[in-house]
């Protein structure tokens, strides 16, 4: 049975962990995810789980400890956002390198200069690059769900990468929503004893992580990296069938939203999809064929289930909640590059919205739409990338 | 006294500090940060250096610094204000540079710039404001916190075993060379106040004579995250963080002694 609560985003992840109970967590304070962590320190300090939690004196020094803690051989857990996923970055890529899995909340938050607090996606897409698996989440459900699978997909023994799980600063995290909780049995099942693997202080079978490796080998390594995030997309798949038993939610790669007969169609992750959806149903009852995609798996991307849910549409438009300054948005590069070997392709055009936690509201949607209509209607582009929703 | 008209106008015996803007402070209620800042400002005023003040604010809840100062302010990445302070320093080594750090900042996250800022004797000043607690981010343990302190994150009390032991900046920051005046001082009653300022005076004054880096520790209330009304967060300062945290001069340079 379900227990369904009233609950923000954050105490959502911080009661999957409590469930999960693993073996460490090392965190550092930052706003938005302190929240978080101090619920889970709440679960620690009461008993509710068996967690070792050091609260470490830097994000950097969290994901060090993080490191040590699943080198050692325990299921290893965090949790931080903005600028503090930025001082993580160096040893993101020792983490996904070492072949760690680790398991880490990231509330989405805005980076410095200018100092902001708020939700948008420059964190992880900063974070793209690092090796990680990058699993979106649309709200508290979401990054629930995610979270449980999380763990299942990193510590895949064909796999064995860390994952975040992302969720928009203050837009999830802070706001209440309705939520299904599985039961704890079911979540500790479902997640399963943790399987070490090649741990330290084997005394029989000693081991090295990280060492010096030049120019004779490095190369070979990270081709290996590349190819254990080939088969990252089938674990994901196999992962949300499982769940789905135990949950009765679906979850694929990305949802698709109306896009079997449409033709125009929205690209955008996270929380402003909700907001989206609402706006592609008004214009489907208005007779306008609009759908909707929402990445869910960003990292690995699945290129070509993207390109065969999109290939059918006119126009596309992809909102990204980050830039990539002098190139275009991070969501639209994977789409073209997902649309580009298409013999025929939509029309694809980028804006850029929400930047450090300005509002996305339904008319941003309708105007995007309005847009994409004109587009698949004329075939002219007005422009390739826009910022919306800014103040003149 | 009279004014033009010949009528009798009152001497001005006290005058807010043009160190200040007018921007009424977002501290808390009885949160020290706003006793400390206006030391700042007056002592940045006596001393006729406002005009050529750059001052660096942190991450915490101090972060809004750059609207009460009136000087020029710059805001760092949380920790980073000791480098920003350094860079700015090199460039300009005849302005006055200060940063205004909490513990969450200073003692956490930034230890490594502090640390090393001092040891390479950089020519600037640092406030130290230790409330034994990440303030902004709403009271959870920082490394200052004592043992015993119930924190957000510590529910049950700061416990050594798991959590260590409170890090004393004054005494660490004392044992480098480089670090040439070091004091740790209080704001919790008016005599302690006083004395606040005659220690940030002197911090400054050694960066203006040019001898080397200089650091005020301040211990700050805060009540909001201590659970306490304000008059006993104050009587906490004195009870619960001296005896750990004790005041005084722990290096003062011969030049100014």
């Amino acid at each position: 049975m379900a227990r369904v609560a009233a609950v923000t985003g954050n105490e959502a992840v911080a009661e999957a962990l409590r469930q999960i109970n693993p073996d460490v967590c090392a965190a550092y304070p930052i706003t938005p995810q302190t929240e978080l962590m101090q619920r889970f320190a709440a679960f620690v300090s009461n008993g509710k789980v068996d967690t070792e939690l050091i609260l470490v004196e830097s994000e950097h020094s969290a994901m060090s400890a993080c490191i040590g803690a699943a080198a050692a051989g325990g299921r290893v857990a965090t949790a931080t956002c903005g600028p503090g996923l930025a001082l993580m970055w160096e040893m993101l890529y020792v983490a996904s390198g070492m072949r760690l899995p680790i398991v880490m909340a990231v509330v989405n938050r805005s980076l410095s200069a200018p100092l902001n607090i708020h939700g948008d996606h420059s964190d992880a897409m900063g974070a793209r690059d690092s090796g990680w698996i990058q699993l979106w989440s649309e709200n508290a459900q979401e990054a629930y769900d995610n979270t449980i699978q999380a763990f299942r997909i990193a510590e895949n023994m064909n796999i064995r990468l860390p994952a975040m799980v992302c969720m928009d600063g203050f837009i999830i995290s802070h706001s209440i929503g309705r939520i299904e909780y599985l039961e704890d049995e079911p979540v500790r099942s479902f997640v399963g004893e943790y399987q070490p693997l090649n741990p330290l202080l084997d005394l029989d079978n000693p081991k090295s992580y990280g060492p010096l490796i030049l120019t004779d080998q490095y190369h070979e390594y990270k081709r290996a990296q590349h190819e254990v995030m080939t088969r990252v997309k089938d674990v994901v798949l196999a992962v949300a069938a499982e769940f789905e038993k135990v949950s009765g939610r679906r979850y694929g790669l990305f949802e698709s939203y109306r896009l079997d007969d449409a033709e125009i169609g929205l690209v955008i992750l996270n929380s402003a999809a909700g907001t989206a959806k609402d706006v592609v149903d008004s214009f489907r009852e208005r007779g306008i064929r609009a759908g909707l995609l929402k990445p869910r798996l960003f990292r690995p991307f699945p290129y070509e289930e993207v390109a065969q849910a999109l290939k059918g549409l006119k126009a596309v438009a992809v909102l990204d909640r980050a830039d990539s300054f002098g190139g275009y948005g991070p969501v639209f590069m994977e789409v073209c590059s997902a649309l580009y070997p298409l013999a025929e392709r939509p029309v694809v055009i980028n804006k850029i919205y929400g930047l450090g936690g300005r509002d996305f509201l339904p008319q941003h949607a309708e105007e995007v739409l309005a847009e994409l209509e004109e587009i698949a209607r004329t075939g002219k582009v007005r422009v390739a990338k826009e910022y919306i929703g800014v103040r003149e | 006294m009279k004014d033009e008209g010949g009528r009798r106008k009152a001497a001005v015996s006290w005058r807010r500090t043009r160190g200040l803007t007018d921007t009424p402070f977002h501290y808390c209620p009885g949160c020290s940060h706003g006793v400390i800042h206006r030391l700042v400002a007056e002592v940045l005023d006596e001393l006729g250096v406002l005009e050529k003040t750059v001052g660096i604010c942190p991450v915490g809840c101090a972060v809004f610094a750059y609207n009460y100062f009136n000087c020029d302010m710059i805001e760092a990445a949380h920790g980073r204000a000791p480098a920003v302070a350094t860079g700015v320093k090199r460039v300009l080594p005849d302005r006055v540079v200060f940063t205004y750090q909490g513990d969450g900042d200073l003692a956490a996250i930034g230890t490594a710039e502090i640390v090393h800022a001092a040891a390479r004797s950089e020519r600037f000043t640092t406030i130290f404001v230790n409330n034994a607690v990440y303030g902004m981010t709403g009271g959870q343990m920082a490394p200052t916190t004592l043992l015993g302190q119930k924190t957000t994150t510590t529910p049950a009390g700061r416990e050594v075993s798991v959590a260590g032991f409170p890090l004393k900046v004054a005494e660490l920051m004392a044992t480098l060379d480089g670090a040439v005046y070091v004091a740790r001082v209080s704001v919790h009653s008016p005599k302690h106040i006083l004395q606040a300022k005659r220690a940030i005076r002197e911090a400054f004054k050694v960066q203006l004579d040019g001898l080397g880096f200089a650091l005020v520790e301040v211990l700050s209330a805060c009540p909001t995250n201590w659970g306490l009304a304000p008059p006993d967060a104050l009587r906490w300062v004195e009870e619960k963080m001296i005896p750990v945290y004790p005041l005084g001069k722990f290096k003062v340079p011969e030049e100014i002694s």
